[in-house]
């Protein structure tokens, strides 16, 4: 079971609380664990990957296990801890505007 | 009864104001969409209680929010904006060539004879359609890919597309216009386009009359005269009679011509009104005092209208988008400010009151008048 921690925003969004849990087929990437949220979610889409490049937005960052993840291949497997649920991934916005 | 239902976009969330036909106690709903830009709020003209909303952020991109209650409940519907073929570029701030990206969407307009098409003003510049409801979305592309494109640059808010004018004699005929590259029409329904700024002239560019480069604030039509357009450009208030193949200045006794709102009254063809700004390197009211300016002679002859509106230490901006009226036997006046305040005047101009005064920046100000 992953665990993906969402912004306030998009929690709104998304009607959920802070926290989603659901399966996803190993290997667990970033990229797995975006389409399985964007599945469950649709009104999510666009809003974590830019429609037009497929590529993290701007003003958002990956975290977990206490590492940056952003600049990590979107193919890369995950950190176990991640993988099974241990540790959340962590979807955070940038700390800018008001 | 009738009522009016003033549907406000502000830098954070969006707000519905509701009042009887007096106009004078009036019920504030919102937050919507709390903490997000909502850019702009239009209802369909066919079916008052859908109401579709442009929501957007730096962090997370585009949504379209879609209201079938009168703005009591919202649902998210399509926001996948994908230019058709590859975009190309458009001329960057300092000239060189920059590859068009979607930025957000800047304006929204209900079709006039379909209430599931809507149609969409997006940065960078181009018009996208939508035929059922917003769920989905395609660019109408013979207007990006007309061949003046290269040419087209940012104004100050961006590269937008922001007035969606649609002609309820002619559905083939739309007028739109984009900052900073002027106006253009279809005749068939958005297959092919022409630029109509002949008359402009723009001190800003490198041949003031030139075909495109115009930064046109604002257009608006009476329905009745869909040949007569009236806009507010970055300097000047112009007329066109021929369905904008010319134009000529009205501006007249204005104390400043520089603004971003025009509307026109919606008995009266020939009555228009804007919010002078001092300059385009002070986006405030001339003198600290707040003035909507009205001709009822379509243009040159204006008329300050301050009673009601603060008339010193005034430094609010009037977005383009901000102005509105609505359509009861006294025409109602409404127009929304980057200090958060929304006036109205239930007189046609004469007396104006602040409906809320604390809002976050307004952006856009529309107005449903329900029977």
């Amino acid at each position: 079971m992953i665990r993906v921690v969402l912004p306030p925003h998009l929690r709104t969004l998304a009607q959920v609380g802070s926290e989603v849990r659901f399966d996803v087929s190993a290997p667990v990437t970033q990229q797995s664990i975006l389409d399985a949220l964007e599945d469950r979610y649709p009104m999510l889409k666009g809003t974590i990957r830019d429609y037009a490049t497929g590529k993290r937005r701007p003003f958002l960052r990956f975290f977990g296990c206490n590492n940056d993840l952003s600049f990590d291949s979107a193919d890369a497997p995950l950190p176990d801890a991640i993988a099974t649920g241990i540790e959340p991934f962590m979807i955070v916005g940038a700390v800018a505007g008001g | 009864m009738t009522s009016v239902r003033v549907l406000v976009g502000t830098r954070k969330g969006a707000f519905v104001l509701s009042a009887d036909g007096k106009r004078e106690q009036w019920k504030v709903d919102g937050p919507f969409f709390g903490g997000w830009q909502i850019y702009h709020l239009k209802g369909s003209p066919l079916n008052p209680n859908r109401i579709y909303a442009s929501q957007s952020s730096d962090w997370f991109g585009q949504l379209i929010q879609r209201s079938d209650d009168g703005g009591q409940t919202w649902n998210p519907v399509g926001n996948k904006f994908e230019y058709d073929g590859i975009p190309g570029t458009h001329q960057w701030y300092d000239g060189t060539p920059h590859p068009w990206e979607f930025k957000r969407v800047w304006h929204l307009e209900p079709s006039l004879i379909d209430p599931d098409v809507v149609y969409a003003g997006v940065e960078d510049a181009a018009l996208f359609q939508s035929n059922n409801g917003g769920n989905d979305w395609h660019e109408l592309s013979g207007l990006r890919g007309h061949g003046t494109g290269p040419r087209w640059q940012p104004g100050a808010g961006g590269m937008c597309l922001h007035t969606i004018i649609l002609d309820k004699t002619n559905s083939d005929r739309i007028y739109i216009a984009i900052s900073a590259a002027g106006a253009f029409r279809t005749d068939d329904g958005g297959k092919t386009w022409k630029p109509i700024n002949k008359g402009l002239r723009s001190e800003h560019i490198p041949d003031p009359n030139a075909e495109v480069g115009h930064c046109v604030h604002r257009i608006t039509m009476h329905p009745s005269r869909p040949s007569v357009l009236y806009m507010q450009k970055h300097w000047d208030v112009m007329r066109s009679n021929d369905s904008g193949d010319s134009w000529h200045e009205v501006s007249g006794n204005l104390p400043t011509d520089f603004g971003f709102v025009i509307d026109v009254h919606a008995h009266e063809p020939e009555t228009i009104y804007v919010v002078p700004i001092k300059s385009d390197s002070e986006h405030y009211p001339l003198d600290g005092k707040l003035s909507v300016y009205r001709s009822s002679t379509g243009g040159n002859d204006w008329q300050a209208l301050t009673n009601g509106l603060p008339q010193s230490h005034c430094y609010v901006n009037v977005l383009r988008d901000a102005m509105a009226v609505d359509s009861l036997d006294s025409c109602g006046v409404y127009f929304g400010t980057t200090g958060g305040q929304v006036y109205v005047s239930p007189d046609a101009g004469e007396h104006w009151s602040a409906i809320v005064s604390n809002l976050p920046p307004v952006v856009s100000v529309e107005v449903q008048t329900l029977v």
